[in-house]
């Protein structure tokens, strides 16, 4: 930089710098970008006629929005939701309960190494599969209903929560925990006094954060046949009644609004 | 502070006899609750299956396992279907996140009072439903197909990165779009050089890191026939072709790892 002067650049025009700086590596991207977007135009086959026909139908979608049916399909929409609901709390209550341990082994500044190799390991499938394939596969083993999406949203929950909670202990601060030690505490009384009170307000905020999580995800579960206001919904939907998938939709996004503010308001308090 | 007396002696408490009672009346409720959610649960589950579970699971593992490798060379088309849903998905989703951020971040929406709830209500509705039922819906719409897949993968990307962006842009450091404004700048270029510059790292992260959610969750679309790999696995699930859903869960499980990896090297060459 030291070669440029100011007087060179007198009378050139300033130009904004790229956010890409190196030039070579810039062309690269930009180029291969340009190159990817051309293949990946070429093998989408859109059926546009199709698309078009289906824009009536969209628009039906939207209007239905505006007069939502809560009411002909009353009962399997309130029975899907209740599910939805109980598989929710309890797979949150248990998925929080066994986290809390595997959190625990999973943080590399209390547990001892295999510990931490198995609590990891038990973490890194969890979040790699997916709740809706870990869904198929308990609906195979355990048969249909709630009992598969129970486990399935407690399986992602531990996951989840584990790896939250043992990033938030390993970037605790030592002194206190190192206070409680010299003291004499058991390591009960030293998780219990010197680790838990410094994670505290991150856990309930983590796991009010799940909560809602594990609802959004509950709403899904029943298409695989796991329970709750999935498979209503699915079934609204082929049989084109809009205005009952409508009415369905409007209640997700309440609860999870709802959830979402009562959350904002716990973690104020914890914090 | 909290003191009884017991045989004559002061013994310090950490809760007031009425504190003490309503937590254990909250803990009684909570559990009461939990006791109540389970009781469903169990009632609409077929015990006699979870008996058999054991052996069901060792049924499917011993028809899974080995995995059927020659089936890998069918599974190429899928897969860059799926590459293409996620990231043009992602695409789109940052093309309609960038106008609804910026009328939700408190210091650049035009009106407080009437476009700011509006585009709020856009990112809470797009991002408390999942993108299946948003593909459910398409597909009810448009007809199923890769074309679903990209719209609903956007459509349910849209609240996401829009939330994040409107954080980032209300964490702005307001003295240089104040500088930018003194110059006379219009409107205009105090976005694009006061805002943009300060917001591009934070748009390149979030971009990269919903690319590798959209990865993940584009590989489960085709079990409602929004093209990717979901289709492939739907059809051998339907024909109970064992081999081949072991091989595909395989696929997925290495793409959403190597997703991972990508999505970890570039925010890291970011930040």
């Amino acid at each position: 930089m030291s070669d440029i002067r100011l007087d060179d650049k007198l009378g050139t025009a300033w130009r904004k710098p790229h956010f890409v700086k190196n030039p070579t590596l810039r062309w690269t991207l930009i180029a291969g970008f340009v190159a990817y977007m051309i293949a990946a135009f070429m093998t989408i086959e859109v059926d546009w006629g199709r698309v078009y026909e289906g824009l009536d139908r969209g628009w039906a979608f939207v209007l239905a929005f505006t007069s939502p049916d809560f009411t002909s399909r009353a009962s399997d929409i309130w029975e899907g939701l209740l599910e939805s609901i109980v598989m929710t709390v309890a797979a949150s209550v248990v998925g929080i309960l066994i986290s809390i341990p595997i959190g625990l082994g999973a943080a590399r500044n209390i547990a001892p190494l295999p510990v931490y190799v198995l609590c990891r390991g038990i973490v890194a499938i969890s979040r790699a599969l997916q709740e809706i394939i870990v869904a198929i596969l308990l609906v195979a083993i355990f048969g249909f209903g709630p009992l598969a999406g129970f486990l399935t949203l407690s399986f992602a929950t531990i996951g989840f929560l584990s790896k939250l909670l043992a990033e938030d202990i390993e970037a605790m601060d030592r002194v206190q925990a190192e206070a409680i030690k010299a003291s004499g505490a058991r390591w009960t009384q030293w998780i219990n006094y010197g680790v838990q009170p410094q994670v505290m307000p991150r856990l309930v905020g983590l796991s009010m954060y799940r909560i809602d999580i594990n609802f959004r995800e509950s709403a899904i579960l029943g298409l695989v046949g796991a329970g709750g206001i999935g498979a209503t919904l699915n079934t609204a939907f082929d049989r084109y009644e809009y205005d009952t998938a409508a009415a369905i939709l409007i209640l997700i996004i309440g609860i999870v609004m709802a959830l979402e503010y009562l959350s904002g308001i716990i973690r104020a308090k914890v914090q | 502070m909290p003191v009884r007396e017991q045989n004559g002696t002061q013994i310090w408490h950490r809760r007031t006899g009425r504190e003490s009672l309503v937590r254990w009346f909250g803990w009684l409720l909570g559990v009461a609750v939990f006791v109540y959610c389970w009781q469903i649960i169990s009632a609409s589950t077929t015990w006699f299956f979870v008996w058999d579970a054991p052996r069901i699971a060792n049924d499917i593992w011993t028809r899974a396992t080995p995995p059927k490798w020659e089936y890998v060379t069918q599974l190429g088309r899928p897969i860059w279907d799926t590459l293409n849903i996620a990231t043009l998905g992602t695409l789109i989703a940052l093309c309609l996140a960038v106008p609804v951020a910026f009328l939700a971040a408190r210091n650049t929406t035009p009106s407080g009072l009437f476009i700011r709830p509006i585009a709020l209500l856009i990112i809470v509705s797009t991002r408390s439903i999942n993108s299946l039922i948003w593909a459910l819906l398409l597909i009810a719409i448009i007809g199923p197909g890769v074309f679903a897949g990209v719209v609903a993968i956007a459509i349910r990307s849209i609240g996401f990165c829009a939330k994040l962006l409107y954080e980032a842009i209300e964490e702005i450091d307001q003295s240089q779009v104040e500088a930018i404004a003194a110059t006379g700048a219009s409107r205009w270029q105090v976005m694009a050089y006061g805002i943009v510059p300060q917001i591009m790292p934070a748009f390149a992260g979030i971009a990269v890191f919903r690319w590798d959610i959209n990865i993940r969750e584009s590989t489960v679309l085709g079990l409602v026939g929004a093209g990717g790999i979901g289709l492939q696995l739907s059809a051998s699930l339907n024909v109970l072709a064992w081999p081949q859903v072991s091989l595909i869960l395989l696929v997925i499980l290495l793409a959403v790892v190597i997703s991972e990896w990508v999505s970890a090297k570039i925010r890291g060459a970011i930040i």
